[in-house]
């Protein structure tokens, strides 16, 4: 069989842009059978419960607000590839595919969208408020996450434990006020936080340059280290998320990761 | 350490008293001395005089001594030594906003804490309240204690979000998975002289919340038993000071010195008893209150003071027990007359047990519906007086 033939597989991955920073993630990336088998698993399996989602909202099954992942799943899997358990994760409302990836069943999360007993947050929270160990949502206000996953970096150096928090927010956000403010105040203290801008080209449903005076998100964080990766291919996220992480574990402070997918 | 300059110059004061008194040798004068500024004891003061004839002693001595007993603490004091044992009781509590470090504080009520505690525990913040309200709020959902400093509560509309979103909402949101320990604490409501964007009273707002808890004390007892309370507290706590009373300063027993010293969130306390008229109020509006009714008892009118100590939960039970014994009640606050603190109280009064023992329609005395203006005597005329409550106890029960 194939297994018999080779454990893993080295793969080129694309070049990131680089703001601020003297070299890049590598080039090259190494996937083991295991780990291919479980990323497929987990993209697949975010993608069907992402469609059916989209189904059951369609019946009015699922009610308010539904915000699907579907076409960003390397994104989310490439992140956690990148961490551990152990590190924190904070996302918009578009959640639920970090719901799975932190630990969530399809289950609970199912059992939620359709508010009930059996859901992650007992049918009280809802589609944008999913909560699991170590993420802290599944928040509904544009950009008011940020400075909240400024803070669990923060409780993360106050503690000592070497955990770092991941910082996510869309491109439309990426223009709130409270993210430069947060941005200020994480290098000013030199908080481990990644943060993380998912640009699918649409904020709501504007279009990025009708939104944005600079597209370059990577580089809105200024005086912050920036990468540009692609967000489509989930080798190129993971590289791009251990070279973040270790980033912010050396003590160097926070850096920003712009991922450029679709929905 | 500023507990001692107070004792030193208590002790000045009542020294040079005494021996004048002495001098005199009037012990009915001295029998009425005041030994503190709200709460009259003028019982304590007879035992003087009794207890310095029985022992030859001097009064002044006893008096020294009493007084050593018997702290005079301000409120900002109350405040400080509450923050100051509760950082050192939970490794977990720390301080960040505005000036909290380096300047011992925008109004010196952290002074001194950054000397002891250090950069990690209590951090000055950029003047960017979104932002560090929001920190703090991450901080809290990660494990941490976090007290965050509003410089006034008027600079809390800027992360108004942050607390009612993020902090408020979330234990709810999550089915009581994620929990908020937050306590966000600064002075609110009318200052002086500090015009409209600086003087509004944010009791309303936040007391409107379901996920808050809100707590506005009035004494330095108040303040330290219930910052205790609060930072020890699970859920998000808003803690509403006063500007105008940081400086004033309050007897404080033994038993309130106490390092485990907790005031239980949600209870009133009843200052001042009396049989004809329910008066409740909050914060600085206390003060006035009792003034108002020691001016009124002279005309043999007992009004029952209550400090509402906290705005939400709201202790109704108290108001209605009282309501219940002198069928009339009004309500004395700062803060703007619409949808306030005082509506609350008397729509809670008029779908409980207590309507049915009201003689005559309950009042709110409020802060007057408009922004705050500068001129003093605009200002003035702007806040309930005393002469305000004294003309609505009167109105109220026909006098």
């Amino acid at each position: 069989t194939y297994a018999d033939f080779t454990p893993q597989a080295s793969f080129d991955i694309k070049k990131c842009d680089v703001h601020k920073l003297e070299e890049g993630p590598p080039l090259q990336a190494v996937l083991t059978r295991e780990e291919g088998l479980q990323y497929y698993r987990t993209m697949q399996t975010m993608r069907r419960m992402e469609l059916k989602s989209d189904q059951l909202y369609k019946q009015k099954i699922i009610r308010g607000f539904c915000h699907l992942y579907d076409g960003q799943e390397a994104c989310a899997v490439g992140i956690e590839a990148g961490i551990n358990l152990t590190d924190h994760l904070i996302t918009a409302y578009r959640a639920h595919g970090y719901t799975l990836t932190r630990g969530g069943t399809v289950r609970e999360i199912m059992a939620e969208l359709t508010g009930r007993r059996g859901g992650i947050a007992k049918g009280k929270g809802g589609s944008m408020h999913m909560y699991t160990k170590h993420f802290y949502g599944g928040n509904g206000i544009v950009g008011a996450q940020v400075p909240l996953g400024a803070g669990v970096a923060l409780a993360c150096k106050y503690l000592g434990k070497n955990e770092l928090c991941v910082c996510l927010y869309g491109d439309g956000a990426a223009n709130q006020g409270q993210i430069f403010e947060t941005y200020n105040m994480a290098s000013l203290w030199k908080l481990p936080c990644i943060f993380i801008c998912e640009n699918n080209k649409y904020g709501m449903g504007t279009s990025v340059e009708r939104a944005a005076a600079s597209t370059d998100y990577f580089k809105r964080g200024d005086f912050i280290p920036g990468l540009r990766v692609d967000g489509m291919d989930v080798l190129c996220v993971r590289e791009a998320t251990k070279f973040a992480a270790e980033h912010c574990r050396s003590g160097k402070g926070p850096i920003l990761m712009e991922l450029q997918t679709y929905r | 350490m500023y507990m001692y300059y107070g004792i030193t110059m208590v002790f000045f004061t009542v020294f040079w008293v005494c021996h004048i008194y002495i001098y005199i040798n009037n012990m009915t004068l001295f029998i009425f001395y005041h030994v503190s500024y709200q709460n009259v004891t003028p019982f304590l003061c007879i035992i003087i005089a009794l207890h310095s004839v029985e022992y030859h002693v001097l009064p002044c001595d006893i008096c020294i001594i009493n007084c050593i007993l018997l702290l005079q603490v301000t409120v900002r004091d109350a405040l400080n030594q509450a923050m100051d044992e509760e950082l050192e009781r939970d490794e977990r509590v720390f301080l960040l906003g505005e000036e909290v470090a380096q300047y011992d504080g925008a109004y010196k009520v952290s002074r001194g804490l950054w000397k002891k505690y250090g950069d990690k525990r209590i951090i000055d913040t950029p003047i960017t309240e979104m932002g560090f309200a929001g920190i703090a709020v991450g901080a809290a959902m990660a494990g941490l204690r976090p007290i965050c400093e509003f410089m006034t509560f008027n600079f809390s509309m800027q992360a108004i979000d942050q607390v009612i979103n993020s902090a408020a909402k979330t234990y709810y949101m999550s089915a009581g998975r994620q929990s908020v320990p937050i306590v966000f604490r600064g002075p609110n409501g009318a200052s002086a002289g500090v015009a409209a964007q600086h003087s509004q009273c944010f009791a309303a707002w936040y007391g409107h919340c379901p996920g808050l808890k809100v707590v506005s004390p009035w004494s330095a007892e108040d303040a330290r038993g219930l910052l205790k309370s609060a930072i020890r507290d699970d859920n998000p706590v808003v803690f509403l000071e006063n500007e105008l009373m940081y400086g004033v300063p309050f007897e404080m027993s033994e038993e309130s010195q106490s390092k485990d010293f907790l005031i239980p969130i949600g209870k009133a306390k009843i200052e001042r008893q009396g049989n004809h008229i329910t008066v409740v109020s909050h914060s600085r509006m206390v003060s006035l209150c009792l003034d108002a009714a020691a001016v009124l008892a002279k005309e043999g009118i007992e009004c029952e003071v209550i400090n509402m100590r906290t705005i939400r939960p709201l202790d109704a039970e108290a108001i209605e027990t009282s309501v219940m014994k002198t069928n009339h009640l009004i309500t004395v606050e700062g803060g703007w007359p619409q949808f306030g603190v005082g509506g609350e109280i008397l729509a809670r009064i008029m779908e409980g047990p207590a309507f049915n023992y009201l003689d005559a329609p309950a009042v709110r005395v409020t802060g007057v519906d408009i922004p705050m203006p500068y001129a003093k005597i605009l200002e003035d005329n702007s806040v309930p007086q005393i002469k305000d409550i004294i003309f609505s106890v009167k109105k109220t029960l026909n006098a």
